[in-house]
């Protein structure tokens, strides 16, 4: 890999003063605390998604594929618009960590865990419906080349469904192989902090004994690199050979040559949108503000400027060839998207996906986190709205005016589309309170060269990267606390002071959200018990919020009263 | 400072006159009438007479020398076009060369890449053949917009005013607007290297990054600019060249072929500067970063051209698959071939990271991913306007020295013009220190 050196100029990617054990620290901290009522209700909201989901996928199968909306003439929609859908949020996670890892961008490290999650927990969701649209199910396993009874009865391959078929399984495969390879260091840094046995037990079998020797990581790596190479061909014709559903088919609207490169930039472009709606929420709620910077915020924000502009690009390139090639079907199939009745679906597609991300040439734009949340949304929906756009207003109209109809969902349509969102957020919350979130293996390497107390040291004259303590006599980062001794003493005043002498300070770190850092700080108030912090309410999280600088809100947010009356017992 | 070989220079010199004499050649050895071709059908017919090949043509001797008329014509068309397709596809296939290479340069800059500073010098010289080359071709056009050749057929009035197909298009297809856009674009890619060159001048000396700041916030609008300059000028330049046929993934295909062969040709001349001990900064692991993109975009390449290949070859829609049945029975042999000198060639070489460093694997490579796309671009031209006619013979080859030589004389004059090393770049330490 590249030296350590690095350009004064590049911005620092692990900002505060972290060492390797507060990464290790924080990372594990969400794994090692205890979920809070806010994941709680989420959770819920989530399963109940999901288990109407199911309910929906069971009545269409038990009764049939007529209680969707399809008719004769659009046989596709929301079945196949939330597979593509699906498989193009799937794409970021790989994108981020292969093609990132193959240009050697640092930035990944913060944020591939997550992506790759996202990848795997979205591809379960768009694998659904393949089967799930098929009239008989239970004949599912007639598309696999298998030798059976039926003598020489065998799989067409010359149809991209069944292409589809491979695609789609050899991606989930080795997404899945690429993701658990990353997380063996992880899990065995897991699995040595663990202090419960059960802890210990499933972490233990989930790192496969990993001891981080020499050669293990040299092999690592090279592993790492070769699936990069492999993932990331694999990331241009799994969407690719999606798109092939409708380019090869002879629907005006459908069979065009730019689908391929077109549907692989807006599946990135999705990906990432939901990689930065999900991340945004992650690096608040589980503390993780100094790996996933306000940087691979901005940075993610310009990778879906570039790929919206190239979707733009292709919009652009498919109306005027429409135009040029002189096919009046193909001319009026773009006709149709623009002035028939969904109208109002190509509009939506049109704004929230060419429009939107032009937003982030502002540096302030982009910068912003509450607008990079608000348009990672809106190019979800705009994405979703291109993939319905393209199959509905395509087969609606084509050919033979005799055959023209319209298409409505009904509610087991909308029912499998939400149940797939449900699955996914329970997948997803369930992997962030049981994996550790962020590569802690990969983030240390980069520390020295990209943090940011690193980077201060260098910038001030150091030569050599120093240890973390060293810093911070360059640039005191360390939490003020505000000289407010009054304060102090009415919080203490109610929460009962302690007294060194004669009791044993708790290990405060074991309330879920407090580092090494926030106990000095609690310390230094003059809380050292989980007694006091137990008897926390509103008002003594409001009294320390006025006492904290950046830490503001976290208390009660994670419900530490509750936490310590636990840990108290 | 770079100073131009005087070895180099005579050779430069020495493809300038053997094509240029070559080219010349070309255009005076064209048939000067339809009677001419139909002599020259006649004896090459004969002399496949005598080795016995075909003889049923007794039968319906009508019909045969009707059909004999208008092949002639044809022929006689396509035979007169020949010297120019072959001049065109030269002057293209060097131009793209140094406008991907801007374009990789722009990239470079808009994605803060550290690795290759110490090449920049390097990219900086095979754009100065741009404004050489654009303006070269805008030439071309001008004089295909006079009728001097029939490349264009749209641009032949007699041949709209039949064709229903083409008037329809008239809108985009018309001569002022096509000279118009072409020198939108050219104004466009000439403007941004120029102003380039000259902020990466400025920044040797600076002592603080604006300039570097502007190059970053120009590359980025450039990119813009080249996003949808590039796809319109292959519609343009190329496809227009079979005015019935459209693909939308055409832009994107001939960008990839573009740079693919722009990389390949910065790693070559870097090779060559490296062995002459001009680039002691740029090491193997610059060179090997070169190799990976040869590899990794020769793929992406291929993946175009079997997308594109494979959507019209699939569907089978007449209107547009009479665009590779022409070049499937007519030039199987370039068409199939290219695929095995831009693929098969760079896959099975250039997967090893060990022969990636090792200059002369590099160099072979290089040379064959050149032909190979000098063929793609060949294989997109030539079919449209001499079509069964085509043969590489002395007009092709001599075009290609022709421009090769002046290609090397701009690029290599342009070297000489500035330090080989952008030393005022805020990355450039990261550079020198690269190691992969």
């Amino acid at each position: 890999m590249s030296s350590h050196y690095e350009a004064p100029i590049r911005r620092p990617l692990i900002v505060g003063n972290k060492s390797y054990h507060d990464i290790t620290v924080e990372v594990a901290a969400p794994v090692e605390g205890k979920a809070n009522k806010l994941w709680w209700t989420v959770f819920t909201i989530a399963l109940l998604a999901f288990l109407w989901g199911v309910g929906s996928i069971m009545y269409t199968i038990g009764t049939g594929i007529g209680v969707w909306g399809l008719n004769k003439t659009v046989g596709w929609a929301w079945d196949i618009t939330n597979f593509v859908w699906w498989v193009g949020i799937g794409h970021a996670g790989t994108l981020i960590s292969a093609v990132l890892l193959l240009f050697r961008q640092k930035w990944r490290m913060g944020i591939n865990r997550s992506a790759e999650a996202m990848t795997i927990f979205s591809v379960v969701q768009a694998g659904l419906f393949p089967v799930i649209h098929m009239g008989r199910v239970w004949n599912a396993h007639f598309v696999l080349p298998i030798p059976n009874q039926f003598g020489t009865l065998w799989t067409n391959f010359n149809s991209p469904l069944l292409w589809d078929v491979f695609a789609i399984s050899t991606y989930l495969s080795v997404s899945l192989v690429f993701w658990w390879t990353g997380l063996l260091p992880d899990f065995a840094m897991l699995r040595d902090r663990a202090v419960k046995p059960f802890q210990k037990k499933i972490y233990s079998l989930l790192s496969f004994g990993w001891t981080g020797r020499a050669k293990d990581w040299q092999r690592f790596e090279e592993v790492s690199l070769v699936l990069a190479g492999l993932a990331t061909p694999l990331v241009l014709s799994v969407h690719t050979i999606v798109s092939f559903d409708f380019a090869t088919s002879v629907i005006p609207g459908w069979h065009t040559t730019i689908f391929p490169p077109y549907f692989v930039a807006g599946a990135v472009f999705s990906g990432f949108a939901m990689v930065n709606t999900l991340l945004i929420i992650m690096r608040k709620v589980s503390n993780l503000e100094a790996y996933i910077t306000k940087q691979h915020i901005e940075l993610m924000n310009i990778v879906i400027m570039i790929t919206g502009s190239i979707v733009g690009c292709a919009y652009i390139t498919e109306l005027f060839i429409a135009w040029y090639s002189g096919v009046e079907y193909e001319q009026y199939a773009f006709l149709n998207r623009a002035t028939g009745p969904y109208w109002w679906a190509y509009l939506l597609m049109m704004s929230c996906n060419v429009f939107s991300p032009q937003f982030m040439w502002s540096k302030k734009l982009r910068q912003s986190i509450t607008f990079s949340f608000i348009i990672s949304i809106v190019v979800n929906i705009g994405m979703w709205f291109e993939r319905f756009v393209i199959i509905v207003t395509s087969l609606h109209r084509d050919y033979l005016p005799s055959s023209w109809t319209m298409f409505s969902p009904t509610f087991v349509d909308i029912g499998i589309y939400v149940g797939t969102i449900g699955f996914f957020f329970v997948l997803f919350l369930l992997y962030a309170r049981t994996f550790p979130v962020i590569a802690q293996a990969e983030v240390k390497s980069i520390l020295k060269a990209s943090g940011e107390s690193y980077k201060l040291f260098r910038d001030a004259g150091g030569k050599n990267p120093a240890p973390a303590k060293i810093v911070k006599s360059v640039k005191p980062t360390k939490e003020i606390i505000k000289n407010t001794s009054e304060q102090k003493n009415v919080l203490l005043g109610s929460l009962g002071a302690f007294d060194k002498a004669t009791q044993t300070a708790d290990d405060l770190k074991l309330i879920s959200g407090v580092g090494p850092k926030l106990e000095g700080i609690l310390n230094n108030i003059g809380i050292y018990s989980f007694d006091q912090v137990s008897k926390m309410t509103d008002k003594e999280y409001d009294l320390l919020d006025s006492l904290l600088d950046s830490f503001k809100g976290r208390a009660k947010r994670d419900d530490w009263a509750g936490q310590a009356k636990n840990l108290k017992k | 400072m770079y100073t131009f070989s005087s070895k180099l220079k005579t050779f430069s010199f020495a493809l300038m006159i053997v094509g240029l004499l070559g080219v010349a050649y070309g255009f005076l050895s064209t048939p000067s009438s339809v009677e001419d071709v139909k002599i020259m059908l006649q004896e090459s017919h004969d002399a496949h007479e005598d080795t016995g090949v075909a003889t049923t043509h007794d039968s319906d001797n009508h019909a045969e020398a009707h059909s004999d008329d208008t092949h002639a014509e044809h022929a006689y068309h396509y035979l007169k076009n020949k010297p120019w397709s072959a001049l065109y596809v030269a002057l293209f296939f060097f131009f793209m060369i140094s406008l991907a290479t801007l374009a990789f340069y722009a990239i470079q800059h808009a994605s803060q890449a550290g690795w290759p500073v110490v090449l920049f010098r390097v990219m900086e010289a095979i754009t100065g053949y741009l404004p050489v080359g654009a303006v070269l071709l805008f030439v071309f056009f001008v004089l295909s917009s006079l009728h001097m050749n029939h490349l264009f057929i749209w641009m032949d009035a007699d041949v709209v005013s039949n064709d229903e197909l083409i008037q329809n298009k008239a809108g985009y297809l018309n001569v002022p607007f096509f000279l118009l856009r072409a020198v939108i674009y050219i104004a466009g890619w000439i403007l941004y290297r120029q102003y380039s060159r000259k902020l990466t001048l400025a920044q040797d000396n600076a002592s603080d990054n604006k300039n570097y700041i502007k190059l970053f916030k120009s590359s980025a609008a450039f990119l813009v600019f080249f996003l949808v300059s590039e796809s319109m000028m292959s519609w343009d330049w190329i496809m227009s060249l079979d005015p019935h046929w459209f693909s939308t993934l055409f832009g994107w295909y001939v960008f990839a072929s573009m740079i693919v062969s722009a990389i390949t040709t910065i790693a070559l001349v870097s090779i060559y500067l490296k062995g002459k001990g001009y680039l002691e900064f740029v090491n193997n692991s610059h060179l090997h970063d070169l190799a990976k993109f040869m590899f990794g975009f020769s793929i992406f390449w291929t993946y175009l051209w079997f997308s594109q290949f494979m959507l019209i070859w699939y569907a089978d829609i007449p209107e547009e698959v009479t665009y590779f049945v022409s070049r499937f029975n007519e030039y199987k042999i370039p068409f199939l071939g290219m695929v095995v000198l831009n693929f098969v060639f760079p896959l099975l070489v250039l997967m090893n990271s060990d022969f990636k460093r090792v200059n002369w694997f590099i160099v072979c490579t290089g040379i064959i991913i050149l032909i190979g796309h000098y063929i793609d671009i060949f294989v997109m031209v030539m079919p449209a306007t001499v079509g069964d006619q085509w043969f590489i013979g002395i007009s092709e080859i001599s075009s290609v020295m022709l421009v090769l030589g002046l290609f090397i004389y701009v690029v290599f004059t342009t070297l000489t013009k500035a330090p080989l090393l952008a030393k005022g770049n805020p990355f450039i330490k990261e550079s020198e220190q690269f190691h992969y």
